[in-house]
């Protein structure tokens, strides 16, 4: 792995001493290495290996995507969602987004005791609106409930099937220098909402997540275009951190023009005074695409006739340099190299 | 508000001013220091030195509230979060910074109680909602942010309240300036002084620098057109050969600064010696908590007593601060120290010089 780190002498030193803190969850390069020093360690293998958002299961009579994912957040009901709706409509973006048509998911429930059965239901109907509206089926499912004290309310696991849309292929060995970067719209809002709706937070602004299913978008893009090379969501370590995922240990590097990044101003003006970078901030109803640049355009006409797409953009373009680098070009024409987030992101302090 | 933003990262407005550097860039190579870690955060996430001559060498100063606290304070807040029914508030940066063996952030992962606040007064509301625990805010920074913290210790000493203090590491600008140009070892052509700062001081604070140093000074505001306005400032006082102090801020900075901020602050705080780290003791360039307020001081309410601390072995955030070195000098940069795991100070505040770094690399 190509991060200018000892990994053997680090982890090692980690093993030994260390203890898990909140960095190995927030999507960054800490993540990584947890992901690839300890959990491939024990159960590599060549679907877990490719470290996609979904797993590829190849039998001669079909192809299934499967994926897992655990929520947990604070607040439960924020802005724009909740809990449930986040749990269906984030493990159906990560099949969506590996190509595929999500079918069926899986829910298990871990509470804690003393939890509100009204908020319970809520929490439910939410998650049946959203299977619903994605024609997802909940099929089976568990629940836990631990004392008072040992979970923060309620945390939910999904894993997902689907089936891959035929003679889609997605992946990095598919792209090429000069194909285009696209994102569907907004960035940062699901991020910037939930520090916002987290207690005490001092800015009050109309914040609102962006949780949202897109699989309808990607089935739309997928059976009208051939030019698709990959897609990713940028959850947690936001845009900035797929875009390295996409050109990460590759003969190709990635150019970002901020001027087309779409970020709402209120957004923007979140950020600012705390000295949070957007292109950091997880989002939970958005992809990045790579696409074939012959493509792109007719691309961005399909995204845009989805409502709610209407910002969606051409944000850069694969470049030949600097290879396994993504580069941003500044406002004032100058230009940064854009890394994966590294370390917590906090408010800094004037 | 975002528009207002706008105006200060226009694109044609900024190939004017770095046009006009390029044109009236002395053929001598300048030293300027940006002395707060706001400035050097913009200049990295702008990419402005890549713009402007290579005979300008920008410098980063000993301007990040984080890493010029020492590590016994680090070390101290540690020991004191370990204690039973103590809550430890502070800024977020704070909690990453490692002290001699251990940081607050890997403690938290063992039970201690820290919490992350956006502002004094939630400290305050901390302590008011947990009468029976005892919550020290970890007071750090600059005269930015001595005013709030001032305004909160007289707050919970007008309603009598007993659970809440401040461990101060306060510190003052000026004094340090002037350690770092007594030191004689950096030969700077130029100041990039501290916007935040003196929006509390006013401008008359740096006076010294201009008249008694001969160093020119311009007082910057943190978008893009202000930090090359700025420079252009400071390029045209060297050519010109005139040492004084200007405001490029003029929107946020008054000469007079803000009275009653340094009125509050001095109500409750009191010049101190401080220990910086890198630079070593600064005499009189600290804030410490007067006695008629020490009932707030954590200082004397845990009867803490100092005990030397451990730099890690190898670290050079001292030369770093003080303008000499730069961190891909270190040793330890981006190899065993990065954002995840910061051994010394400079790598752990988003405004840090090796943080900076690290992050918006060439």
């Amino acid at each position: 792995m190509q991060l200018g780190l000892n990994i053997e002498n680090e982890f090692c030193d980690m093993n030994q001493k260390d203890r898990i803190t909140l960095l190995h969850g927030n999507g960054g390069l800490q993540s990584h290495r947890l992901i690839r020093e300890l959990y491939l360690k024990y159960f590599g293998n060549p679907q877990l290996n490719r470290l996609e958002d979904s797993a590829l299961l190849e039998s001669d009579s079909c192809r299934i995507v499967f994926t897992t994912d655990s929520y947990v957040i604070k607040p439960l009901f924020f802005p724009g969602g909740d809990i449930g709706k986040l749990a269906v409509s984030g493990t159906v973006n990560d099949l969506a987004v590996c190509g595929a048509i999500p079918n069926w998911l899986s829910c298990g429930f871990i509470i804690e005791e003393g939890f509100e059965i009204v908020a319970l239901e809520k929490i439910l109907n939410s998650m049946k609106e959203m299977a619903e509206f994605t024609g997802v089926k909940i099929v089976t499912g568990d629940t836990k409930v631990v004392e008072k004290g040992n979970a923060d309310g309620l945390y939910i696991n999904t894993s997902g099937i689907g089936t891959l849309i035929e003679g889609v292929e997605l992946g990095q060995h598919r792209i090429q220098i000069g194909d285009k970067i696209i994102i569907n719209g907004y960035i940062g809002d699901h991020g910037a909402a939930i520090i916002q709706a987290r207690e005490d937070f001092p800015i009050e602004m109309d914040l609102q997540s962006d949780c949202a299913p897109i699989d309808h978008i990607t089935r739309m893009l997928l059976s009208k275009l051939d030019g698709v090379k990959l897609m990713r969501d940028p959850t947690r370590g936001g845009v900035a951190t797929v875009l390295n995922e996409f050109v990460e240990n590759q003969a190709f590097g990635i150019q970002i023009e901020e001027i087309a990044l779409p970020i709402r101003d209120c957004v923007l003006g979140f950020c600012e005074p705390l000295g949070f970078d957007p292109l950091y901030l997880a989002n939970e109803g958005k992809f990045l695409m790579v696409i074939d640049t012959n493509e792109a355009v007719k691309a961005l006409e399909i995204i845009h006739s989805f409502p709610g797409s209407e910002s969606a953009d051409i944000v850069g373009e694969v470049v030949d340099e600097p290879k396994g680098k993504v580069i941003l070009k500044t406002l004032i024409g100058s230009h940064r190299i854009l890394d994966m987030l590294s370390g917590e992101m906090l408010p800094r302090i004037c | 508000m975002l528009q207002y933003i706008d105006q200060f990262r226009n694109l044609e407005l900024v190939e004017f001013i770095v046009n006009k550097i390029h044109q009236e860039c002395p053929r001598q190579n300048l030293k300027f220091m940006e002395v707060c870690g706001g400035h050097t955060i913009a200049i990295f996430k702008f990419g402005i030195q890549k713009l402007i001559p290579d005979s300008i060498q920008l410098i980063s100063g000993p301007g990040c509230p984080v890493c010029v606290t020492e590590i016994e304070f680090i070390d101290q807040s540690i020991a004191l979060a370990h204690l039973p029914d103590v809550i430890i508030t502070t800024f977020g940066d704070m909690v990453r910074v490692p002290g001699s063996k251990t940081s607050l952030q890997k403690e938290r992962g063992a039970g201690i109680d820290v919490r992350i606040c956006y502002s004094v007064m939630d400290a305050l509301k901390i302590a008011k909602e947990n009468p029976q625990k005892e919550v020290v805010f970890l007071g750090i920074g600059f005269e930015t942010t001595a005013p709030t913290v001032a305004t909160a210790v007289k707050t919970a000493s007008d309603q009598s309240m007993r659970n809440f203090s401040v461990l101060s590491a306060h510190k003052t600008m000026p004094n340090a300036m002037q350690a770092l140009l007594d030191s004689g070892e950096i030969g700077l052509n130029g100041f990039i002084c501290p916007g935040h700062v003196s929006v509390i001081t006013g401008i008359h604070i740096y006076d010294f620098i201009a008249e008694k140093y001969r160093i020119p000074c311009v007082i910057s505001g943190f978008e893009p057109l202000d930090i090359l306005e700025t420079i252009l400032m400071l390029i045209r006082l060297v050519n010109d050969g005139i040492s004084k102090v200007e405001n490029q801020y003029t929107r946020s900075v008054k000469e007079n600064g803000n009275p009653k901020a340094r009125e509050i602050m001095l109500e409750v705080f009191e010049e101190s010696d401080s220990h910086w780290r890198g630079l070593g003791i600064i005499p009189g360039s600290g804030l410490q908590i007067k006695n008629k307020y020490r009932d707030f001081d954590t200082r004397y309410k845990f009867k803490i007593t100092r005990e030397p601390a451990i730099e890690y072995p190898g670290c050079i955030c001292g030369d770093i601060l003080r303008g000499v070195k730069n961190p891909v000098d270190c040793a330890l940069f981006s190899k065993i120290c990065n954002p995840e795991d910061p051994k010394g100070a400079c790598m752990v505040s988003s405004e840090g010089t090796c943080a900076t770094w690290f992050k918006y690399r060439k």
